[in-house]
């Protein structure tokens, strides 16, 4: 009789590498970037109805933990937008090779995180934040 | 559902330590998947001390000189040991490679690890089972498809330019180190082909000299087949002889998009 054969390892042993890294960051801020989406409707329906229902909003969303999300949300949006970019030029066959993949995806990085510090510092400047 | 986590009997558990000749100075350690049909145990990783005076450069080298000197249990596939024949390829050090072509001293420090190439059922230590790859490379039909004859005597010409169309597609050894280093590949390979078969495929795809094109593309054209590639490109960083499959499946995907204007 044949024996059930093991599966070799996969996840467990091949080493983290930045194509794959980036990729499945792309997948990640997807779906936080969906699930973050109530929010978006939350914050706009405070804001038609104001009153206290903006008070209320504003009061909930100040809240440090819910500032911290709001910030993985702007990060989310920015590198999902940038890498998004990079998955344009891919469709027209253009950045596929290894130099390019490292170059576009560290600018990505870089500029995701650049966004994401402009965004929260006019945030916190102009809008009052955390206030 | 993809399964991220290995199945029960494949879980790896600690092994055997064979430790180096007396009086040797240069040593390495090479930690090794085991696993063999004729005992009821799980997979475990053996680590084999190696006296690198005495062996060659390369991680076959090592692989064959614990076999014949230290264990020769140890079971794994190659042929050529020189980067041509595609059998020796397995994970070294975290990648997927050719044991034949890849320097021990490339392997950074510490351990060198060797284990089967990844998310394949293993027949013996590190040798995988490679029927479904190979059943989905001839799923492809890889041979020249024409439909204006031609008479026996003569040959079916091709400029030089349309020839260099097929420089780094021809070269794959079908190693299927790519295949294997992709995590679409390990969730979805019962449908999706996987970045190998489809460089292979798209090698007929660009010979200005076959004729089914169209049919070709049409078979590719579902949501398994071709379009379970995210463009992750494990593939690409992981080739041993340098080649492209990430960019060969953009190709494919373009010249449907082209095809559909």
């Amino acid at each position: 009789m044949l024996k059930e054969r093991p599966l070799s390892p996969h996840l467990q042993v091949y080493r983290p590498q930045m194509t794959s890294m980036l990729s499945i960051l792309h997948r990640a801020t997807g779906v936080f970037l969906f699930l973050g989406s109530p929010l978006l409707v939350y914050s706009l329906w405070g804001i038609a109805e104001g009153g206290t229902h903006f008070q209320q909003m504003t009061d909930c969303l100040s809240h440090w933990f819910a500032q911290l999300l709001i910030l993985g949300w702007i990060y989310s949006l920015f590198y999902h937008f940038c890498n998004g970019i990079r998955h344009l030029f891919w469709d027209v066959g253009h950045g596929y090779e290894m130099k390019t993949l490292y170059a576009s995806g560290n600018a990505v990085l870089l500029i995701s995180i650049a966004l994401t510090a402009i965004t929260a510092y006019f945030a916190l400047q102009n809008l009052g934040g955390a206030a | 559902m993809a399964e991220f986590t290995l199945p029960k009997n494949s879980k790896i558990k600690a092994g055997k330590h064979f430790p180096a000749p007396e009086g040797a100075t240069n040593v390495r350690s090479f930690r090794v998947y085991r696993w063999s049909p004729d005992d009821d145990k799980n997979p475990s990783t053996d680590v084999y001390d190696v006296d690198m005076d005495h062996c060659g450069p390369m991680v076959l080298d090592a692989l064959i000189k614990i076999k014949n000197e230290i264990d020769p249990s140890l079971t794994f596939r190659r042929s050529c040991r020189e980067g041509i024949c595609g059998s020796c390829s397995m994970n070294i050090d975290g990648t997927n490679t050719l044991a034949c072509t890849k320097a021990i001293d490339e392997c950074g420090g510490g351990e060198v690890k060797i284990y089967p190439l990844p998310h394949m059922s293993v027949v013996k230590d590190l040798v995988p089972d490679m029927t479904h790859f190979y059943a989905q490379y001839a799923s492809v039909e890889p041979w020249l498809k024409t439909k204006t004859p031609v008479s026996p005597a003569a040959e079916r010409l091709q400029s030089k330019e349309d020839r260099d169309k097929l420089d780094g597609l021809y070269e794959c050894i079908l190693c299927a180190c790519c295949s294997t280093s992709c995590p679409s590949y390990w969730w979805n390979s019962d449908k999706y082909l996987g970045p190998a078969i489809l460089l292979q495929s798209y090698r007929w795809l660009a010979d200005s000299r076959d004729e089914a094109t169209g049919e070709r593309l049409d078979e590719l054209e579902d949501p398994f087949k071709l379009y379970r590639c995210h463009t992750i490109m494990n593939c690409t960083n992981t080739c041993p002889k340098g080649l492209n499959p990430g960019k060969a499946i953009g190709e494919i995907k373009k010249m449907i998009a082209e095809r559909a204007l």
